[in-house]
Order: structure tokens, then sequence, then C-alpha cells
């Protein structure tokens, strides 16, 4: 499988001073399941596009959560939104409308 | 002469019984086995200090010679009812007893992995629970599904236990430290052998939890990776292949393991449901509610009717004990008011 080139996560460093996290306090209101997220790699580890691609979802999400926006919205698409990972997630988040939730929101200009 | 009636006959059961014997207090204590402690016996060494787990058991047993108390085996309490002035127990052969006082002391079991189906517990034979990996350690045994040596272990920690889809929001408290306790058995039976044991947290809360962790890092070379297993399958050669994110580095991982072995959590007994729920102090999962945690804990709100340990919520032998006998001074002040 070719790598496109697409890197998240451009940043040296996260500067929390800095970055506007309106998209993930939207995006909170929006899922709000996903405030549970304790990071334990189940939705990244069962990901049916992580097999072929270096799509990694938990990234993905928590990127989002750090008003890391930078080319994820090009790294969405990798997603399948096949579900796995929502029958899997042990916090009960609900992934597949994360995941819609976060391109819609990607979509927006930030405010 | 008072009465007290204790429901278990596990470390709980047997100190609470103990100290109110000493204190010259009548105790009938009833065990739904035909004998006492099964918790204990079912290990091979305890965390915190790899003590074995017959001493301690040896130990609490001889405290029930004594004369105040008799031991009631064989026979499941299945009812307690409140009878205005004093309480009525029922048993499951149709046979009743009276009491001034009733001890909650029923316990925990521990969490049915099946349940958790993509782990696949139940269906491949290198899959085991805790409970397993105990019984292996206490009659050196530790063999792969082959009957080899293993080469490669993992461990699985919060197995029913953390987890939304089981219903079980809380920390059972005591995996973490067993995982770690039983790699180092392991280590120690078998020098040769890769551990690695997949985390999400560590909670290594109690006295010399966090040094045995560090042991298990520095002396017996432990593998600790932050992540945890997705799922698990079985391989041609009847090994465990299984499948998590190492989170740390944000990359897939697969490993293939003779054996997985799943941290199972502790969820209340089937004697703690059941009492609780016709006593009508069921707390969060199933577990006896007490009036607060801090200063009421052996209280339950109702005259005479008292609890302690696990029933309660998951918990280490140390603090079941200390809260049994807690439990204990509760009841007697509550007999000297009568
Ligand atoms: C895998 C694992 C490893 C552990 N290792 C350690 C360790 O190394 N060190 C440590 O300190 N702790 C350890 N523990 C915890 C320890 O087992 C408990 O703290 C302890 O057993 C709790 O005692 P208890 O009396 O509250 O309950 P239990 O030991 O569960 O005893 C309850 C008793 O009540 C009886 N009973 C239940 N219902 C009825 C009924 N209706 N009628 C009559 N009798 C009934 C049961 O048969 C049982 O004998 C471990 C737990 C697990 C799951
Ligand atoms: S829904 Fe998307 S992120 Fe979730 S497992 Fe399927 S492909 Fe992966
Ligand atoms: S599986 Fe759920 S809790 Fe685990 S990292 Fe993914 S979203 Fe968070
Ligand atoms: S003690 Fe450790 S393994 Fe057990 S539920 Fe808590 S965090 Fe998980």
């Amino acid at each position: 499988m070719p790598d496109f080139g697409f890197s998240i996560k451009t940043a040296r460093t996260e500067n929390l001073d800095k970055v506007s996290l309106e998209k993930y306090r939207e995006l909170l209101r929006k899922v709000p399941s996903f405030k549970r997220c304790f990071q334990c790699g189940c939705c990244s580890a069962t990901c049916s596009a992580q097999q072929y691609t270096n799509f990694n979802i938990r990234k993905v999400h928590t990127s989002f959560r750090r008003g890391e926006y930078n080319l994820l919205s090009e790294e969405l698409k990798k997603c399948m939104l096949c579900g796995k990972c929502t029958l899997l997630c042990p916090r009960g988040v609900n992934l597949r409308s994360l995941i819609m939730n976060m391109r819609q929101l990607l979509e927006e200009p930030v405010k | 002469m008072k009465k007290v009636s204790i429901i278990g006959a596990g470390p709980a059961g047997i100190e609470a019984a103990s100290v109110l014997a000493k204190h010259g207090i009548s105790v009938m204590l009833f065990e739904k086995s035909s004998s006492p402690l099964n918790n204990i016996m079912d290990k091979a060494y305890l965390f915190p200090n790899f003590q074995s787990a017959m001493e301690i058991a040896d130990d609490l047993s001889g405290r029930l010679l004594n004369d105040k108390i008799t031991l009631v085996p064989d026979t499941e309490i299945v009812d307690v009812k409140w009878q205005g002035t004093d309480w009525k127990l029922f048993d499951a052969k149709g046979q009743t007893y009276v009491s001034d006082v009733v001890l909650i002391a029923t316990g925990y079991q521990v969490f049915d992995a099946k349940r958790k189906e993509e782990l696949g517990y139940g269906i491949y034979k290198g899959v085991i629970t805790s409970l397993e990996m105990e019984k292996m350690i206490k009659y050196n045994q530790i063999l792969n599904v082959s009957g080899d040596i293993p080469k490669r272990i993992a461990f699985l920690q919060c197995v029913g236990s953390r987890d939304e889809k089981s219903g079980n929001h809380y920390c059972s408290k005591v995996c973490c430290v067993t995982a770690v306790k039983q790699a180092i058995e392991i280590k120690k039976m078998i020098p040769t052998v890769d551990i690695s044991i997949f985390y999400m947290d560590l909670r290594m809360w109690g006295q010399g939890f966090e040094e045995m962790y560090r042991k298990a890092q520095e002396e017996y070379g432990i593998n600790f990776v932050r992540g945890r297993i997705s799922e698990a399958a079985a391989t041609f050669d009847s090994r465990v292949q299984l499948k998590s994110e190492d989170t740390l580095m944000g990359v897939p991982l697969k490993m293939t393991a003779d054996l997985l072995v799943l941290m199972v959590g502790m969820e209340p007994s089937a004697g703690t449901r059941n009492i609780a729920s016709r006593c009508e102090i069921c707390g969060d999962y199933g577990f006896v509610k007490t009036i607060s945690p801090h200063l009421y804990d052996s209280e339950t709100g109702k005259p005479g009717l008292f609890a302690a340990g696990t029933c309660k919520r998951p918990n280490c032998i140390e603090d079941t004990v200390n809260d049994a006998r807690s439990a204990a001074y509760a009841i007697m002040e509550y007999l000297n008011t009568l």
C-alpha cells in the first residue's frame, strides 16, 4: 500500500497556551461519550483501516482533543466507518459518531 | 443470651466471629460450601509479602476453635427477614434460625471471562484466567497447551473491570498487583520465559506494591506495555495471537504468546447480590451498601444488620480483616443498646 505522505501532528511542541479548543469543546457537546476516553488503544488496535494504512484513530481523536487539527481531515478519509472500534471501546465512546462529527467540524472555519 | 449470625466464612466472617467470641458473644457462622476460606485456598502466595495462602488460611481457621463459635457448613442462607425485634434467616434446605444481629460477609466471585468474547476465553485453550494461573503456580505446573514450558506469557489487566461493555465501571483494586506478583513467581520458576503485562494504568496503591513493580522491572525483566489487548485468536500451533496498540509508541502491536492470562475482576458473589437485594441494601453493581464509607461503613441502616469485607467492594485480605474487626465492634456497641 503506498504511503500518501500524510502525517498528522506537525508541531514540534504542544503549546497549550496558544491552541484553540473551540472545536474540541463543540465535539464534546455533540459526542459527550468522548469525554470518557482513557486512551487504552482498543479502537486503534482493532481498526480495519489501520491494517492497510498508517491510520491511527486514537492519535487522530487525541490530536483533536489537544487542538491540533492539521491534516486531520485528510487522515479521517481513511476511515471506512465500519464501526469495529465502537463495538470494542471499553469506555463506550460512540466512535462512529465521533468520526462523523470530527469530519464535519473540520470543514468549518476555526473560530 | 444475645445471638449473632454471620453469613459467609471467608476472612471477613471468620475474623468478625473470632473477635465477637473473644468477647463472650455466641456466633453462628454459616458457610454455603463444605469448608471455609475457598477464596483463599485457591491461591498460592499472597501479595504484598508472598506469604503462602495456606499459612494464612490455617491461621484464620485456628481462630474458629472457640466454643462460642458454631460453624455451620453446607448451609447457604437464601433470605433474611426482620421480624420487629429480631432477624430470621432461611437456608436453602428450608431450615430457619433466629438472631439479634446479622453480619453479611458473603464476599465476591471473579468475573466470568467468557463474557468478553473477543478475548477468546473458553474458546482458545491458551487463554486462561488469573485464578487458573494461580493454580499452575501453586502446583508448579506452568505449561502451555502442548504441555511444554512456555516461552512467552502475556497478561491483560482490567478484564471485566473498568469496562462499559460488562457493566462494571469500577476498578477491582487487587488485579494490578496480582499480575505483577504472578509474573515474578513465574520468572522465579522459569527464568527464561518472556513476560509482558498489558496495562492502562498500574495501580500500585498499597504498601510494598510500587517496590514490587520496581523489582519486576529491575530484577525480573518483566515488560510493561501500555495498551489494552483488543482481540485474541489461536494460531495453528495452539498459541495465542493478540492485538493491541502500543499507545506510548502510537503504533499497532501484534504478539504471539503461549499463554494469555486474563486478570479477571471482583464482582459481588451470588449470595451477596441476593441478600443485598432481599434486605433492600443493594448498592452499585449489586454490592452491599452501607450508611457511609467514612464513619458508618459497618452499618447498613437496618437495625442489627451489618456488613463486612468484599460484599461491599473489592478489597485485599488486610483491609477485609480490619474491616471485619470494625464490624465486630459496631455489633458489640449495638448489642449493648438492646
Ligand atoms: C485473583 C485474585 C487474587 C487475590 N490475591 C490476593 C492476595 O494475594 N492478597 C490479598 O490480600 N488479597 C487477595 N485477593 C483478595 C482476597 O481474595 C479477598 O480480599 C478476600 O477473600 C475477601 O474476603 P471476604 O471474607 O470478604 O470474602 P470471600 O473470601 O469471598 O468469602 C465469602 C464467603 O461467603 C460464602 N458465602 C457466600 N454467599 C453465601 C451464602 N448465601 N450463605 C452462606 N455462605 C455464603 C462464600 O462461600 C465464601 O466462603 C485476591 C483476589 C483475587 C480475585
Ligand atoms: S469505524 Fe473507522 S476508525 Fe473505527 S474501526 Fe472502522 S475504519 Fe477504523
Ligand atoms: S477504545 Fe475508547 S477509551 Fe480506548 S482509546 Fe479508543 S476511544 Fe478511547
Ligand atoms: S487493579 Fe489494575 S487491573 Fe484491576 S481493575 Fe484496577 S486498574 Fe485494572
